[in-house]
């Protein structure tokens, strides 16, 4: 035995023992071996006292070897990794790797130590519910009650750096999904292989075997373990089989649908690990086969959580799977034979065992025989109703199931077993309603809803033979029943059953003596027995109530030992059978997943598709900021050196109305629309006529929502008879494309009319300006530029600078102006030949910020501006765009009273009495100055902006009545108002002689 | 996580479709002869069942049209899938 | 009803086995009562505790098919905040914010109203421009509340990334210092006893079957555990409105959908406030327990079942890492769906049916839990007097058809 790990068994177990492996806890140095995990190591160290519980602060040591542990919680570090915090990784999960750094979750200042134990006192006061009740004196004192609280709740703590690893997702299809790779799973996986099934096989573990691993038993004469090896190179050697270990199926979803996460390197250490940490398989199974096992669980007496105490079946698998002994003298204290099985490993592994205690008076079956060969001392009928030893077990009191017959036996582990809870997890997720069985005294899966089957221990059979049996067949008609052939009964190999006793459902023992008061249910959540009697008592009868009353099975371990037994009791207090109780909903996940696994690469740049337009290097390098407006990035404004943001939009701003600006406006949505009805699907999802359109001619449209409020605007051109191109806004492209879909082919599939979305497809470059039309006709000779002959909302094909172009002659600033657009491959192309005509005819590029100031000049809208999904064309002052002659979407909401209100907002100018005053975007309007509160707002400013071009500050706002009222004050969040003065909303070239020179 | 059977495509998951809420709300032919409680029962009034459910989906990042689908709202079974027409 | 108070607790305190009193009776249904509350949850319980308490109304019956609060009141994120937009929602919310602030004192049973503030963050010029709109007509509206620039933003809330980073990358938020969280499970569970003690009859495991009506007017209900007369009877039970409408024919302009929220492990404080995002759809907090406990937007397709997508799931732990990047490593711990009714305008329909004496409640989308006491106490002024209250008198079946909606989804607080 080394002397570095006392409690390390001579031989046996999975572990490597030429591979030392150093690690930390609590600050102290440990070695342990490959092959354990830290609960492993720890135990062979002979650390037995490893967590404060949450609320009474009392000493806990491992209770389980799996993922039920409530106890043995830990932030995990890693030396040298910053940022690699676990907040909470159960110790009997993570594999031991160099340089672990594991630190309790609770115990100040240390475990053996624990200032707040002190708590353990107050019992009375802390029972279930006690919150509920008190921090309510004096008035006003949660604030800082609550601060204490918090302090004292929680367990371990959040990372404080960024995750230095990356995680993925991948997506699977599959025939048949297996959950478990113990005897059922691996029987069920050949089976469903053999018959030509599409596999996954998914087990938690780092390799196959499931409950085997950790027993000593015999499958077709020879160690299990030999049978598991077999199944798994069988399944490595089958092409349509995908096994993945250390992956956890941890939710069952709708229509097959499983989610699994695949742990990929936190077992290496850390200069072997390449690629994500995690990943999270979303499969897609036509059947599943869930052998997902049981979990064994405690039965409740006083004091039965101190360090030492632990499940038999861990205990067991300590000794056989990880060579270590949990203890030195046992007692084993069960109510089923299976206990006397690992009891029997136990003592073969040199543990002394003091006493088997066992509830039954005639237990054990063909254990017994072999037990009293071991020279092993029986207590049957008896119970274990008390324990000693502060910081770990030192002793127990052993009673007459019934009462009286006191004894007290020496121990320092303590193995207890109340029988076996199937994990139907998955199955109740699938839909399923598991039901509980009174002759096992446990819950099992009740019908399939979905393609889903159980077989062994997760179906309530506990026979290793039968498990093998189930899973075999389950495996066999899933392939079957996903259209495979059928491969006939496979035999399963002999196992080394041995009769025995039924086992008895005992959930809780106590002295008749003294009523348990730290009985505890779930160890996680310090709930005891008493604070479940006293939910009752306090009137809450369903279980839901009762366990989030008493935060049963609340933990990180999501109650695995704790939820079944707490249910029985509460029963039990309610005089209900279990079975009338029911369980609670099994929520996913199964075990706890990583955030970064679930968001995958969905962070950062991959958050969200990023769109940019051809010409995005050239703004790239004339020095653009880049506002994102939906998923497009678009130039903000053009600073120079030594310009502001302000400075360089009133530069902008001059330069397109005094020589030629240039934008950007590849970003508006594009729709090809073509079709013998076309202009009349136009005239039905615009509000003006689109009939008497002539080719070759543009117009301005504005859809609404069938509420009748206005949903989107933009230019549309009639390229030829049966030909139109739309435009859109930038960031309604993609709805107004499904608006168009949805109308054609659920309403009136009858319009001959397609779309095609061609924002992508081209670049739009915008030349505004008094120069514009020169500028343009020096670049594409064959058009006739002349103002009679190319007027405004008109567009031309031709050839811009060598590339074919469409040119349109519309007007967002209310300057004369051009759209010009090429294909999208040429849009670099075309826009650097414009700008290198900069000098000849002071061009300037401009950016969003100045197209919103140019226009806002004009009194333009920009819908999600001016609008908000409560604004109609009404309001916007646009009746000249409402056609009296047809109908049209939206149209018939319009004659709804409240849209016809005279005091509903309506579009407005605004001027500032004091001109350079420029008012806040989003500021709300009232009619005078007020001194109290509330106040009535009238309006609020959706535009505003210092116009250089008009020389003094403009503002759009919505406001009650519209210019019925003549001034209204702004409220500044500072508490001044400004005065401004209410004015048309067209503030530049009211006659639009600009645009149509 | 929905299988959608597009009627085109075939079965696909529920990320690549749109939803469109009940099927078979037709526009009125004539609002104008609609009252306004007639109209507000067109526009905003929905069965919502518990159970079975007439409904529209997308297939929109697929073959982008739309179909009918049968699905019942507590166990999310999908009964059938049908074209429009 | 024993009062919980310093000395009672001390009485109790000793030892290790407490001896309270049952909170509230478990009674068989009455033959008739003055008004029957369908739906047990928190909304249900306050309107038959206002009833009784602001009225004077006790021959009450709540009839809950499950276990009270089973739905969504004990499904939510627990957020509490009055900062909307619109007047009229903004009153409403403000006088259940208010009335949460004096809840535990009144009802004698801790809640556990936390008022740790309530970030909105905004990520783009857009969204800071609406932020600023709906910051400013809170301030008018009395309601507190600031603009937050990124840079305070970094200082509040240091684990908050605020950089270029982002793909959205955060330029500021509203604060609304008064808005917080609360107990969810406390809030029904102080209601349902002060509601008992005042002779209010919660009648669980009572499904509601069918609505008689007489001449136009309700007569009572049809139930699971026999028929009981009122003539006022309240709908009060979110998610399940449409079914419970159509049993006396009346219809809503509602549709459920499932709403996921999951919590990770406890951790030891790392966050004290409350964050929302709706432009990368995740909002966050810790409870007191110390789980980050997190919201994501609703599933899109109509469903009853509790329970969604886990793409939905996805796609919320992708805001909150994005938002958060030294969450990464945390790990969801559980997850769970509740159904919620949306309506076309994210506002909630409180008042009396086309059907006389038939009141309904419900349409409060994801973000019903705050208004918990104030919408009991106003469908209780509503049904006392048979008038709405001014403060619930906007939110009338009949907006849909006069048009006069109040759309909350424009500004960027709407969600939850």
């Amino acid at each position: 035995m080394s002397i570095s790990q006392p409690f390390r068994l001579v031989g046996g177990g999975r572990i490597d023992r030429r591979r030392r492996i150093d690690f930390r806890f609590n600050g102290l140095r440990f070695e342990g071996y490959r092959g354990d995990t830290i609960a492993s190591a720890l135990l062979a160290n002979g650390v037995r006292t490893v967590a404060r519980s949450i609320k009474y602060h009392r000493p806990r040591g491992f209770f389980g070897a799996g993922a039920e542990e409530p106890n043995g919680i830990f932030t995990v570090r890693h030396a040298g990794v910053e940022g690699a915090t676990v907040p909470h990784a159960p110790g009997t999960l993570v594999e031991l790797t160099e340089g672990l750094d594991v630190q309790a979750v609770n115990g100040w200042p240390s475990l053996r130590f624990d200032l707040a134990g002190g708590l353990g006192w107050f019992g009375g006061m802390l029972s279930a519910g006690f919150y509920y009740k008190t921090f309510m004196w004096p008035r006003s004192a949660w604030h800082w009650y609550e601060w204490a609280i918090r302090r004292m709740a929680g367990n371990g703590r959040a990372p404080d750096a960024p995750d230095p690893d990356r995680y993925d997702r991948r997506n699977a299809v599959c025939d048949v999904l297996v959950v478990g790779g113990g005897p059922a799973g691996l029987a069920a996986s050949l089976a469903a292989a053999r018959a030509g099934a599409r596999v996954i096989l998914v087990d938690d573990q780092p390799e196959l075997g499931g409950s085997l691993l950790g027993a000593r038993r015999e499958l077709g004469g020879k160690p299990a373990i030999a049978w598991v090896t077999n199944c798994a190179a069988a399944l490595a050697d089958e092409a349509e089989v995908t096994v993945l270990t250390r992956a956890t199926a941890f939710g069952f979803y709708d229509h097959g649908f499983v989610a699994v996460l695949e742990r990929r390197t936190d077992h290496l250490a850390p200069h072997r690990r390449r690629g994500p940490r995690e990943r999270i398989w979303r499969i897609r199974a036509a059947r599943v086969v869930l052998a997902t096992g049981a979990t064994e669980r405690p039965p409740v007496f006083e004091n039965n959580d101190r360090p030492g105490i632990m499940l038999v079946n861990a205990a067991a698998a300590y000794v056989n799977r990880y060579g270590v002994a949990p203890g030195r003298r046992a007692v084993v204290f069960a109510n089923n034979d299976g206990a006397w099985r690992a009891a029997l490993d136990l003592a073969e592994a040199r543990v002394e065992i003091a006493a088997i205690v066992d509830v039954r008076p005639q237990p054990g079956g063909a254990f017994a025989a072999r037990a009293e060969e071991a020279g092993i001392q029986v207590l049957a009928g008896h119970a274990v109703v008390d324990t000693r030893g502060r910081l770990g077990l030192r002793r127990v009191r052993v009673e007459r199931h019934g009462g009286g017959g006191a004894t007290d036996i020496d121990c320092d582990l303590l193995a207890v077993s109340g029988g076996w809870n199937p994990n139907v997890h998955l199955h109740a997720q699938s839909g399923g309603r598991p039901r509980f069985d009174e002759a096992r005294a446990c819950f099992v899966p009740g019908p399939s809803v979905q393609a889903e089957s159980a077989a062994g221990a997760c179906r309530g059979t506990f026979r290793l033979d039968a498990c093998v049996r189930e899973g075999a067949q389950a495996g066999r008609e899933a392939a079957l029943a996903a259209g495979f052939r059928d491969v006939g009964v496979i035999s399963a190999p002999e196992t080394d059953e041995e009769g025995g006793t039924e086992p008895d459902p005992t959930w809780m023992v106590h002295s008749r003596r003294a009523r348990p008061r730290r009985a505890f249910v779930d160890l996680q959540n310090d709930t005891t027995a008493a604070d479940l009697e006293l939910a009752v008592r306090e009137g809450f009868e369903s279980i839901e109530h009762i366990k989030r009353y008493t935060l049963l099975g609340f933990g990180t371990d999501q109650g695995k030992t704790g939820n079944v037994t707490g249910m029985a009791l509460a029963a039990g207090a309610l005089g209900r059978a279990p079975a009338r109780l029911g369980t609670t909903t099994f929520r996913p996940p199964y075990t706890p997943v990583t955030f970064g696994a679930a968001a995958g690469l969905s962070t950062g740049e991959f958050h969200d598709p990023l769109r940019v337009t051809p010409m995005h290097g050239q703004h790239v390098e004339q020095g653009a900021v880049f506002e994102p407006v939906g998923q497009w990035l678009r130039p903000w404004y053009y600073p120079r050196p030594g310009e502001d943001m302000h400075a360089a939009v009133v530069r902008e701003c001059r330069a397109a109305r005094e020589g030629i600006g240039l934008f950007d406006a590849s970003t508006l949505g594009k729709i090809d629309i073509q079709g013998p009805d076309a202009a009349a699907f136009l005239d039905r999802i615009y509000t003006n006529d689109w009939s008497g359109l002539t080719i070759g001619r543009c117009r301005y449209g504005l859809m609404l929502g069938e509420d009748g409020m206005v949903m989107d605007d933009g230019v549309t051109a009639r390229l030829g008879e049966h030909h139109y191109l739309m435009t859109t806004t930038t960031g309604g492209a993609a709805h107004v494309l499904a608006w168009l879909e949805r109308w054609r082919q659920t309403e009136w599939p009858e319009l001959r009319v397609r779309f095609t979305s061609v924002t992508d497809q081209w670049a739009t470059i915008g030349v505004a300006g008094p120069r514009s039309r020169d500028l343009v006709a020096s670049l594409c000779g064959e058009i006739d530029f002349g103002p009679e002959s190319f007027r405004f909302m008109q567009f031309r094909e031709g050839v811009f600078a060598g590339v074919p172009c469409r040119i349109f002659r519309i007007s967002f600033t209310g300057e004369l102006s051009f759209e010009i657009n090429v294909p999208a491959d040429y849009g670099r192309y075309a826009w650097d030949r414009v700008t290198e005509r900069s000098e000849e005819f002071s061009i300037t590029p401009y950016g969003t910020e100045t197209m919103h100031v140019l226009r806002a000049e004009k009194g333009f809208i920009v819908v999600g501006q001016e609008t908000d999904g409560s604004v109609t064309p009404i309001d916007l002052g646009m009746e000249w765009i409402l056609s009296k002659k047809k109908d049209y979407i939206g149209r018939r909401s319009l004659e709804r009273s409240d849209c016809r209100r005279s005091d509903r907002r309506r579009l407005v100018g605004l001027a500032t009495v004091d001109p350079d005053e420029v008012l806040p975007e989003g500021a709300q309007l009232v009619d005078e100055p007020f001194t109290f509160l509330p106040a009535e707002m009238v309006g609020y400013v959706t535009s505003s902006y210092w116009s250089p071009n008009v020389g003094r500050s403009i503002a759009l706002a919505l406001v009650s009545g519209g210019r019925e009222r003549s001034r209204v004050h702004a409220s500044l969040q500072d508490g001044r108002f400004i005065a401004a003065d209410l004015v048309s909303p067209v503030f530049f070239d009211p006659r639009g002689e600009r645009q149509r020179g | 996580m929905l299988l959608i059977e597009c009627p085109w495509c075939g079965p696909r998951d529920e990320s690549e479709f749109s939803y469109g809420g009940e099927a078979h709300i037709v526009r009125p032919p004539d609002p104008d002869r609609l009252s306004d409680d007639e109209w507000a029962d067109y526009l905003f009034m929905r069965k919502n069942p518990r159970g079975r459910h007439l409904e529209q989906w997308c297939h929109a990042h697929g073959c982008r049209q739309w179909f009918n689908v049968e699905r019942d709202t507590v166990s999310s079974e999908i009964v059938r899938v049908y074209r429009v027409e | 009803m024993r009062r919980f108070s310093v000395f009672s607790l001390a009485r109790n305190a000793l030892g290790f086995r407490p001896d309270w009193p049952a909170m509230w009776r478990s009674p068989d249904p009455g033959a008739s009562y003055d008004v029957v509350v369908v739906g047990g949850g928190g909304h249900g319980l306050a309107t038959a505790y206002y009833l009784a308490a602001e009225h004077g109304i006790t021959r009450v019956a709540v009839l809950e098919k499950g276990w009270l609060g089973g739905g969504n009141t004990g499904r939510n994120t627990t957020i509490v905040r009055s900062n909307y937009l619109w007047d009229e929602s903004a009153a409403l919310y403000e006088k259940s914010l208010q009335l949460f602030e004096g809840l535990s004192r009144e009802l004698n049973f801790n809640v556990m109203f936390s008022q740790r503030g309530v970030f909105n963050l905004g990520h783009s010029v857009h969204e800071m421009r609406d932020i600023a709109r709906r910051v400013n007509a809170n301030r008018l509206n009395g309601i507190d509340g600031r603009l937050v620039r990124a840079d305070e933003l970094a200082r509040l809330i240091p684990i908050l990334d605020v950089s270029a980073r982002c793909r959205y990358p955060v330029l500021g938020a509203s604060f609304q210092p008064r808005g917080g969280v609360a107990r969810h499970d406390a809030v029904a569970w102080g209601l349902a006893r002060a509601a008992d003690a005042r002779g209010v009859d919660i009648i669980q495991n009572c499904e509601v079957t069918g609505i008689r009506r007489e001449r136009g007017r309700v007569a009572g209900v049809e139930t699971t555990r026999g028929y009981i007369r009122a003539r006022k009877v309240a709908l009060v039970a979110a998610g399940h409105s449409s079914v419970l409408a159509s049993m006396a024919d009346v219809r809503l302009p509602v549709e459920s959908h499932p709403l996921q929220a999951f919590v990770s492990e406890p951790m030891k404080p790392v966050l004290d406030t409350v964050v929302m995002s709706n432009a990368v759809h995740g909002y966050i907090s810790q409870s007191d327990k110390g789980e980050l406990v997190i919201g994501a937007g609703i599933d899109s397709w109509n469903g009853y079942g509790q329970r969604g997508s886990f793409r939905t799931v996805e796609g919320a732990l992708a805001a909150i890492v994005e938002l958060f990047p030294v969450f990464s490593r945390v790990r969801m711990l559980r997850q769970w769906a509740g159904i919620v009714d949306t309506t076309p305008d994210a506002c909630p329909i409180i008042g009396e049916t086309p059907v006389r004496g038939l009141f309904v409640n419900c349409g409060w989308g994801t973000g019903g839990f705050k208004a918990t006491p104030g919408s009991g106490w106003v469908l209780a002024h509503t049904i006392a007097t048979g008038e709405p209250h001014p403060l619930n008198a906007p939110f009338s079946l009949d907006r849909f058809v006069t048009g006069r909606l109040v759309d909350e989804h424009g500004a960027a607080g709407v969600a939850h």
